[in-house]
């Protein structure tokens, strides 16, 4: 039976980007379907009802929803092409945590930096600084989180830095001052295909996240 | 033989789920009682960055955060297995266990919460109890695990033992059982099966600690 691949995404999704990333590693084909936040197609009301969100991954016509979640059934599914997750329990229990870390801290923080002003944007640079620090300590002198290959922590992680140009500009600060072997990391993943492919320019993202500043009214 | 140490806190949900998932699988394990309010040295050292319960010490080697440490003893001990083995209807338990996952921190503060605060977190509560109804226990299963209870039975846990106690605690019904009748039988066949039955903290003493610390917490809040 061919394999159907398909896609919900939206262009700037760090989440979306996770899965894109998976499934070039693995060298997998699948149709790309580009969704409208703001008019969601039935489709994706189909196959994720519970929180009608992208990114959803549709395998011969089964819903995956969650990104990295999809990630990980990318990798068990096509198993044999370009691990993600390292198969010892331990270090896959590592790998989980630090995925699970990214997951709650960096969207909400960043969010935070590009959407609050004064006291409250300082104090969420202060702490996403920290999280990018916590993060850098865990790299250690890998050039992967994953090790020799990038693996399941590096995938979580990379999207975020096609969105760390929009948190500069709108934050007023280098990350790559504060974080120098963070941003090493990511130039890189960037150097990869399946990264450089799947994340959108960073200048794109910051016109987009101008045009959400204007659109709920943040100055 | 590795010596397997689990450090946790009477009460908490989280603790339970690894308490739960350990003696399903017949591991042996040292526990460790820790007072939130004074954490030991050796907690502080085995998790450093939330410095939080339930922390699995196994051969030496730390792992926190609940749901990593139920698949880290699923994927050890792979007898009763707590998740399917087909990659399809895993990821769909996965995606069960992380709603529940990332609704717990939140439905936690009903008691602690007050006006329009606690309308938000009842307004979650009744979110997750409608998802469950139409969406997760389809087919009228006994357990989200089938004929037997796995990880994501074990992820809503808060709904089958704590919600009483927060209800109790804040003075305020959340749950129907006639608006959500998969729910309710799904919560009594949960809390009928032996090792869950037999290893659930008493509800009384959760709740008289629980006013104490409302008490404490909207007293600070008004000084």
């Amino acid at each position: 039976m061919a394999e159907e691949v398909v896609l919900l995404d939206f262009w700037p999704s760090p989440f979306g980007m996770r899965s894109r990333i998976a499934l070039a590693e693995k060298g997998i084909k699948y149709e790309y379907k580009e969704e409208d936040l703001r008019n969601k197609s039935a489709l994706l009301l189909q196959m994720n009802p519970v929180h009608k969100k992208i990114p959803v991954l549709i395998h011969n016509g089964k819903p995956v929803c969650e990104s990295l979640i999809q990630v990980q059934y990318i990798d068990e599914v096509w198993h044999d092409k370009a691990p993600l997750l390292p198969s010892d329990p331990y270090q896959k229990a590592t790998a989980r945590f630090w995925a699970d870390y990214v997951d709650k801290k960096i969207y909400d923080l960043g969010s935070r930096v590009w959407k609050t002003k004064g006291e409250e944007q300082a104090t969420a640079k202060k702490e996403f600084i920290e999280t990018l620090k916590l993060m850098e300590k865990e790299l250690g002198d890998k050039p992967y989180f994953g090790g020799e290959s990038l693996g399941y922590v590096d995938v979580a992680f990379i999207p975020f830095y096609s969105w760390f140009y929009a948190y500069e500009k709108c934050g007023n600060f280098s990350i790559e001052a504060e974080c120098p072997k963070l941003i090493a990391w990511a130039k890189r993943c960037m150097q990869k295909e399946s990264v450089a492919k799947s994340l959108p320019d960073q200048q794109k993202v910051y016109d987009f996240i101008l045009e959400m500043k204007k659109r709920f009214g943040i100055e | 033989m590795a010596v397997v140490k689990l450090f946790g806190a009477w009460l908490s949900p989280y603790v339970y789920k690894v308490i739960w998932a350990l003696k399903l699988k017949g591991i042996p394990y040292e526990y460790i009682e820790e007072d939130l309010s004074n954490k030991s040295p050796l907690l502080l050292q085995y998790n450093p960055i939330h410095k939080k319960v339930p922390v699995l010490v196994h051969d030496g080697k730390p792992i926190y955060e609940s749901t990593v440490i139920l698949r880290y003893i699923d994927e050890i001990w792979p007898q009763n297995p707590l998740l399917p083995a087909n990659p399809y209807d895993r990821a769909v338990a996965l995606f069960w266990i992380k709603f529940a996952d990332d609704k717990n921190p939140i439905i936690a503060k009903l008691y602690r919460t007050e006006g329009e605060e606690q309308q938000a977190v009842v307004k979650e509560w009744l979110e997750m109890l409608e998802a469950m109804e139409e969406h997760a226990l389809i087919g009228g299963k006994k357990f989200f695990g089938g004929d037997e209870i796995n990880m994501v039975d074990i992820a809503f846990c808060m709904v089958a033992h704590w919600l009483g106690v927060f209800e109790d605690t804040a003075g305020l019904k959340v749950f129907e059982p006639h608006k959500f009748p998969q729910v309710s039988s799904w919560i009594q066949n949960f809390k009928s099966v032996p090792i869950i039955k037999d290893n659930l903290p008493d509800t009384d003493k959760i709740v008289a600690y629980l006013k104490r610390r409302k008490e404490m917490l909207l007293t600070s809040k008004s000084n």
